[in-house]
């Protein structure tokens, strides 16, 4: 794919452990990815429009304090507003199963437990990310057909038609 | 001479393939002897307990005079659900109540705010308004039971919210007795809430200091938390240095801000967590003692011994409970649980089996809790004064861990101090730093965890979990827009109008916050009253 694979961690709503997220952010670093951090307390709006700005292939959402039921559905909602559903979500955290469940059927890709190894972590994205990259080349094809037509509709609906 | 003897003869041994070290990374030797203390003097570095300075304990009779406080740290939904789990532990033999709020209450934020969204209730009780604070204190007696709150940019409007409940209870404030931790410093270092930035957030905590002093004089003022730097993943060492060093710069603002130290040192208390490494542990919570004890009378010349005491609460290590194998948590708990005992705690918080999936149930929480009492009553462990004293492995790590303490607090001067270290990182790379490397140690099996990295099984576990109701979030937004309409609005605005004049003018605001806290302002009002006069902080990213 020739390029690194990009992923945003981001901690949404007032949780303050940021721990785990750190930890993962370094070892993805580590692995050879380029990490963009979001530091805390940020809203699923700011995520969601990092993870645009930024063209990213995953992001990966932290979250202990129990929102989790609201936060990553908000998240996956406002990627389908912005027509950028190819970002792969991903997470972490102190999450029950039976929400885990839920979640990966409201379309959260992967949730990784506690203690799972950063290992794991960096080889599912490896593999998932390289689908992403594959389907991007073909959507990149399609942006730049369409650059040329329709500049108009582009400015308008954001970076990531 | 035998020791050549074996000198030689451990040569000879084979060694298990592991390298080893303490949790934290410090060397372990294969046996300890009187060379490893050549230059130790009983009186001067251990003395009594009860004497300076201090190592053995702060009391001359620990344990046998009276054990240590159990607290489980409980709360969550709305005030009326706290209050049944509070006197549900009160009735299974909990000696203090610690109260846990939830994200948005922590924030200094209403439950009817955008950012509280989906944080309701969750990870503790939220407190919106005095009228949640009456119902979360209904039919518990406040003159008999010590109170611990976990609150920290709010303190000083939860402290108020408890102050005027004891007022409506009939309780004097002088009687009043518990602890708000308010440690600000570690906030920015490692728990990371926040509201205000470090200097004003630094002026809330001395006019605490100072009000409490005068009028609460029984209330612990602040709780110097090493717990949460641990928790953030740092080592032993850099827990006990850096909370340490937060306590003395404390105690430098209380001076600067003209208050005489022997009047504000004695409600100061610790925080602490017990990790792991049973020894290193141990050995922590007797350093920390006789650091603080020597340095209140050389460096800050306190006069009176109460100003030397290191008092202490301790929590298990919920960062090493694990989702495998869960109930292989409540034994790690018990070991963790004996290590604070054995180093001389002064209250304890054993944390539940289940902590890694949601808060505890009944059942988890009621398991911690006898943890405790079969520690207290059956292992006799708290017959005697700090039985592992003089114990050349142990006296010896308490030298090694001092001596890095020292070591830590050089070079946090040399950067201008706690607050100016905060600014520039220095805390949050350390830590983030020790979290990775002690990650990695764990992956590449230097250390072992039970079910994680060594013993694992693929069985998915069974047990049982508390769910908190989407209705939480509901009924609690309910209650605070009643609270609004029913209350006398022109008097909250009168007293948040004060409020703010008191900010600006650096008169005490503990007064302020008290009216406030009467006409029933919300706690959101009144942070954010406060922030229109000190700003917001933000934190500089660093991973």
């Amino acid at each position: 794919m020739g390029r690194k694979i990009r992923v945003l961690v981001g901690k949404p709503g007032l949780d303050g452990h940021d721990r785990g997220a750190k930890v993962v952010a370094a070892a993805l670093r580590d692995a050879g990815m380029e990490v963009i951090y979001t530091g805390l307390h940020q809203t699923c709006e700011s995520i969601v429009e990092a993870a645009i700005q930024e063209d990213v292939d995953i992001i990966g959402l932290s979250i202990l304090s129990g929102a989790h039921m609201t936060l990553f559905p908000r998240v996956l909602e406002l990627l389908k507003k912005k027509r950028a559903t190819d970002i792969i979500v991903i997470g972490g955290g102190i999450i029950p199963a039976d929400d885990m469940k839920r979640l990966e059927k409201k379309g959260v890709k992967k949730l990784f437990g506690p203690g799972t190894p950063t290992a794991e972590i960096v080889a599912w994205i490896k593999e998932n990310a390289a689908a992403r990259a594959k389907k991007e080349s073909r959507r990149k094809v399609s942006k730049r057909t369409k650059k040329k037509t329709s500049k108009k509709s582009k400015k308008k609906s954001g970076k990531r038609k | 001479m035998k020791r050549d003897i074996w000198e030689e003869k451990i040569k000879t041994c084979k060694e298990r393939d592991f390298k080893f070290t303490t949790v934290s990374g410090l060397p372990v030797k294969a046996l300890y002897t009187p060379d490893d203390l050549k230059d130790f003097d009983y009186d001067r570095d251990l003395g009594y307990p009860g004497e300076f300075p201090f190592v053995r304990g702060v009391y001359t009779n620990m344990y046998r005079g009276r054990l240590w406080t159990m607290r489980q740290f409980s709360g969550f939904g709305t005030p009326r659900d706290t209050n049944k789990r509070y006197k549900y532990l009160l009735k299974h033999g909990q000696t203090g109540l610690s109260v846990a709020f939830d994200f948005p209450t922590l924030y200094g934020r209403d439950s009817d705010d955008p950012f509280s969204r989906g944080e309701v209730g969750k990870c503790g009780v939220a407190i919106d308004t005095l009228r949640d604070m009456e119902i979360l204190f209904d039919g518990i007696p406040l003159e008999q039971i010590s109170t611990s709150m976990t609150i920290n940019p709010p303190a000083a409007m939860l402290l108020a919210m408890y102050l005027v409940v004891g007022e409506k209870q009939g309780v004097p404030k002088k009687v009043l007795t518990g602890t708000i931790q308010n440690d600000m410093l570690k906030e920015y270092q490692a728990q990371k809430t926040w509201i205000y930035p470090p200097e004003p957030s630094m002026r809330i905590i001395t006019d605490i200091m100072a009000y409490c002093a005068e009028k609460v004089p029984k209330w612990n003022t602040i709780s110097i938390s090493g717990y949460h730097i641990r928790e953030a993943g740092s080592t032993a060492l850099q827990e006990l240095a850096f909370t340490l060093k937060n306590g003395f710069t404390y105690v430098e603002y209380g001076i600067r801000a003209g208050l005489s130290v022997d009047k504000f040192a004695p409600r100061l208390s610790f925080f602490f967590n017990s990790h792991l490494d049973f020894f290193e542990e141990i050995a922590k919570y007797r350093a920390a003692r006789r650091i603080w004890a020597r340095l209140m009378q050389d460096k800050y010349n306190a006069q009176n011994p109460r100003s030397y005491l290191m008092r202490f609460h301790t929590q298990t290590a919920g960062c090493t409970l694990t989702a495998q194998q869960p109930e292989n948590n409540i034994m790690r708990t018990a070991f963790q649980a004996l290590a604070a005992v054995l180093g001389g705690t002064q209250s304890l918080h054993t944390n539940s089996m289940d902590e890694t999936y949601a808060l505890p149930t009944e059942k988890a929480v009621k398991i911690a809790l006898r943890t405790q009492q079969l520690i207290a009553y059956e292992t006799g462990v708290p017959n005697t004064i700090d039985p592992l004293g003089g114990s050349y492995y142990v006296e010896k790590l308490t030298n090694e861990l001092e001596k890095g303490a020292y070591e830590y607090f050089e070079k946090i001067d040399k950067l201008g101090g706690v607050v100016k270290a905060i600014e520039k990182g220095f805390f949050q790379k350390e830590i983030s730093r020790s979290a990775y490397e002690y990650q990695k140690k764990l992956e590449r099996k230097e250390k072992y965890h039970v079910g994680v990295n060594i013993f694992e099984e693929d069985e998915k576990p069974d047990i049982e979990i508390l769910k908190i109701p989407k209705e939480v979030e509901r009924a609690q937004i309910k209650a605070v827009k009643k609270v609004r309409r029913e209350r006398n609005n022109r008097k909250v605005k009168e007293a948040l109008k004060d409020l703010r004049k008191a900010a600006a003018s650096g008169e005490n605001l503990m007064p302020r916050i008290l009216e406030c806290v009467r006409v029933y302002a919300t706690l959101g009002e009144m942070c954010n009253t406060l922030k229109e006069e000190f700003g917001e902080y933000h934190e500089p990213i660093i991973f």
